[in-house]
């Protein structure tokens, strides 16, 4: 478990924004405590000071995870958000997608969102912005990357795709062992 | 617009209009107006027919019954007043109908009653006979019942009462499927018998040969091996068929709302939208809901997705409603997977604090993250250690949970392989680990600690071996007391068992059996530090005498060890670089050195050391 690099704060930061734009700040100048980020395993945990303070005493092959997962640098180099960051970013999303209860279980199986299965969307969302994904309860299931903008959704036949999915509360279950 | 009235018409009106000749005055159901002009009812035409027959037959039968109704009236005159008002429903209850009375004078007692419809009696007495017909159907089919059963009961006590079945019957029966009615028959029958032996046995046959039977007979109805149906009878000598019957069936879905996202009277409507039908579980929880049925998977709803609630047993609420975690300590779970009350552990703690959660097993620990973070729990530390190992790494927790793993026979009903596949040494082995993880979790707590210094043990086993002999053995050797658990239900746990003579304290644990409180057979303690000194540590000689004993223990068990606490490769490197650092001081011996390594991940510092000097000692011999 070791703090993230520079070149690796900036391509996590650069992404996490994508979702939740300026409000990164309010992660890291927290009024409960101090909070911060750990690379472990290749993954970012996001962690309070006394878990880890506590956790380091953990052996490294031994500590299978800590506070929150955010998600994981690939080989290349380049982040992925995991599903488990979801508690974060729904509350400080800046575009956010609904979705019909028709088209809802389709999401939580993996597949991109149709125009067809749209509920709303924020105004002026432009193309491949972040969103998070949202039923018509406001119960969020998961998040992507918007394919059209939010004018360009208004006049574009049902079938078409408008949010490609990224991650979805359903890997909870399909993908339980890759979460870790 | 339209048209004008003449003035000039003097056409008188001519009628009511048009609509009033349409429309008639309204008739009302049920209601009759129409009535003869002395005020009586109108007879139909068949009605009339029917009076007429009646009229004849009062007369003939006036003639013919008057001398038997005075006879009756004389022999039993209350009775048969009793019997008036009871005629009328007589349809309903046949068992009352006695068969002395006769048909005749049947319907002279309800001709002889006043103001009662003329025309429904009629078709009431039509009815008596059919009725009469299947009653007697009825009886003779309980007759025969009654008289198959008697038949039973006499070939199995022929059989059985008095000979207990000989080597070549059991050999003739052994070949045979089981008969499940002879098999339960002979049961109830032993049971009986062996309730007062003294009075009800068969001479000349001894409490142990009634006792084999017994065995035998539930085992083979039931499907249980021998040894642990011994174990269970002894446990539970007169609820044994009560137990055995509650392991057939399931016990009730439940699910636990997670508070950290959701309140439960958010999430029963919720729920119940989606076609779950729920209702809150019992008294004593207030996060528990009990699923009745369901149309969807309860697994794949949006809200199981997003973490609003987890599949649980009420019996794992326990341990956790016993722990009671405050806001701001550090608790840790030993084994926590699937994350189950790790998860209720973080919703009590309000995700304040810190939560450790440890699982032995490396695959069951990624059900413990994946549960973990759909539960919205973000102050847990997740690892993968052998929880013996654990007091070397953190100890210092202000509560500490131990869901000891064990052989499971208070779930028969969620693993039927638990019946056949324990065998004695299996349930030593579940019990040497579970002694050894109880110690390193008390280890593990800080007594000095301001509002914790608590340690929960609870195993789903109902055995003795795996609960109160583990805690007596844990009150021996450290400094803990048992307090009460804070769950006021559930039965106490046994002081005296057989031949095992335990602490008194012991009565301040919990015990839940399937048939006594429909959750799986559950066992909760609740242990207090009160000092973080290892008694005895101090004087050398006896813990050389116990290391000793625990190596010779060892000896028989390592290999069970091993496969039961599932060990990951990681423990197995621990074990064997341990084991490494031993030969040093014992060159060679490294099969000796491998058991003292595992020891040493479980007994303390201190212990280690000494283990060590004794080593050198072997040495020099």
């Amino acid at each position: 478990m070791r703090p993230l690099t520079q070149e690796e704060t900036n391509t996590f930061f650069d992404k996490l924004s994508k979702y939740i734009g300026e409000n990164i700040k309010l992660l890291i100048d927290r009024q409960d405590g101090t909070y911060c980020f750990r690379l472990h395993k290749d993954r970012v945990y996001y962690m309070s000071e006394e878990q880890l303070k506590i956790g380091s005493s953990a052996a490294g092959e031994c500590l299978v995870s800590i506070g929150s997962c955010f998600g994981k640098f690939t080989k290349s180099g380049k982040f992925h958000l995991h599903i488990t960051a979801l508690d974060y970013l729904a509350p400080y999303a800046k575009h956010k997608v609904w979705l019909k209860s028709s088209a809802e279980q389709q999401f939580l199986y993996g597949h991109h969102i149709m125009k067809s299965g749209l509920g709303r969307i924020t105004e002026s969302t432009e193309q491949y912005q972040g969103v998070i994904v949202y039923n018509m309860n406001d119960l969020p299931l998961g998040f992507g990357v918007a394919a059209k903008s939010t004018l360009a959704c208004r006049n574009c036949d049902p079938m078409t795709i408008v949010v490609f999915h990224q991650a979805d509360t359903g890997q909870y279950i399909r993908e339980e062992d890759t979460l870790t | 617009m339209g048209r004008k009235r003449d003035p000039l018409d003097e056409r008188p009106k001519s009628g009511p209009g048009r609509k009033t000749k349409k429309q008639k005055p309204p008739t009302f159901a049920g209601t009759k107006f129409e009535e003869t002009e002395d005020g009586k009812k109108k007879l139909s035409h068949r009605q009339k027919d029917r009076l007429k027959k009646r009229l004849l037959k009062k007369e003939t039968k006036q003639q013919a019954g008057q001398k038997r109704k005075a006879k009756a009236v004389k022999e039993d005159g209350q009775s048969s007043k009793n019997k008036k008002p009871k005629l009328l429903f007589d349809s309903d209850d046949g068992e009352d109908d006695s068969p002395d009375l006769s048909s005749a004078e049947e319907e002279e007692v309800a001709e002889e009653e006043p103001g009662t419809d003329e025309a429904e009696e009629e078709e009431e007495e039509e009815d008596m006979e059919i009725e009469k017909a299947s009653k007697a159907l009825i009886k003779e089919q309980e007759e025969n019942e009654n008289m198959a059963k008697a038949e039973l009961m006499l070939n199995i006590q022929s059989q059985e009462k008095f000979v207990l079945p000989s080597g070549q019957e059991i050999e003739k029966e052994a070949n045979l499927p089981p008969d499940l009615a002879i098999l339960d028959n002979r049961i109830a029958h032993i049971r009986h018998v062996l309730a007062d032996f003294n009075s009800r046995r068969e001479p000349g046959r001894s409490r142990q040969e009634y006792n084999n039977q017994l065995i035998k007979d539930l085992c083979a109805r039931f499907t249980y091996n021998e040894y642990l149906m011994t174990k269970l009878l002894d446990l539970f000598p007169v609820e044994i068929m009560d137990f055995l019957e509650a392991n057939e069936y399931p016990r009730p879905v439940t699910i636990r709302t997670n508070t950290l996202k959701t309140r439960r009277r958010d999430l029963g409507p919720v729920l119940i939208d989606r076609g779950i039908n729920v209702e809150p579980m019992a008294r004593w929880s207030s996060v528990g809901l009990t699923v009745f049925d369901t149309k969807v998977p309860l697994g794949a709803t949006p809200e199981y997705l997003a973490g609003h609630y987890m599949l649980q047993g009420g019996a794992s609420f326990l341990p956790v409603m016993a722990l009671a975690p405050q806001e701001k300590e550090r608790v840790l779970d030993m084994c926590a997977a699937p994350g189950g009350k790790s998860s209720y552990i973080a919703a009590l703690m309000k995700n304040t604090g810190l939560l450790w959660s440890n699982d032995a097993n490396r695959e069951r620990c990624k059900a413990v993250v994946s549960n973990l973070h759909r539960l919205g729990v973000i102050n847990s530390v997740i690892t993968n250690y052998d929880g013996r190992a654990l007091p070397k790494v953190f100890h210092s927790f202000d509560r500490v949970l131990l869901d000891a793993p064990c052989s499971g026979t208070g779930v028969i009903s969620k693993d039927e392989a638990v019946k056949i596949s324990k065998d004695e040494k299996d349930i030593l082995r579940c019990s040497h680990l579970q002694k050894e993880l109880l110690l390193a979790a008390i280890d593990c707590c800080n007594a000095n600690s301001k509002t914790g210094g608590f340690v929960v043990y609870s195993t789903c086993s109902v055995l003795v071996e795996e609960n109160e002999w583990v805690i007596d053995f844990a009150l021996k050797k450290r400094n803990v007391k048992l307090v009460p658990c804070g769950l006021d239900f559930g039965k106490e746990g046994f002081v005296n068992f057989q031949q095992h003579r335990f602490h008194p304290s012991l009565k301040l644990t919990r015990r839940f059996y399937p048939h006594s409180h429909n959750l799986d057979g559950f066992f909760v303690a609740k242990l207090k530090k009160f000092s973080n000194k290892i008694p005895g540590a101090e004087s050398k000689e006896e813990k050389t005498k116990e290391t000793e004993e625990t190596e010779k223990q060892e000896n028989e068990s390592i290999k069970g060890d091993n496969a039961e606490a599932g060990d990951s490769k990681v423990d197995e490197k621990q074990v064997t670089q341990s084991a490494n650092r031993q030969t040093k001081f014992s060159n060679g011996q490294q099969k000796k050195s491998d058991f003292n390594g595992q020891r040493k991940k479980f007994v303390g510092q201190k212990k280690k050391f000494i283990g060590q000097k004794k080593k050198g000692k072997f040495h020099k011999k």
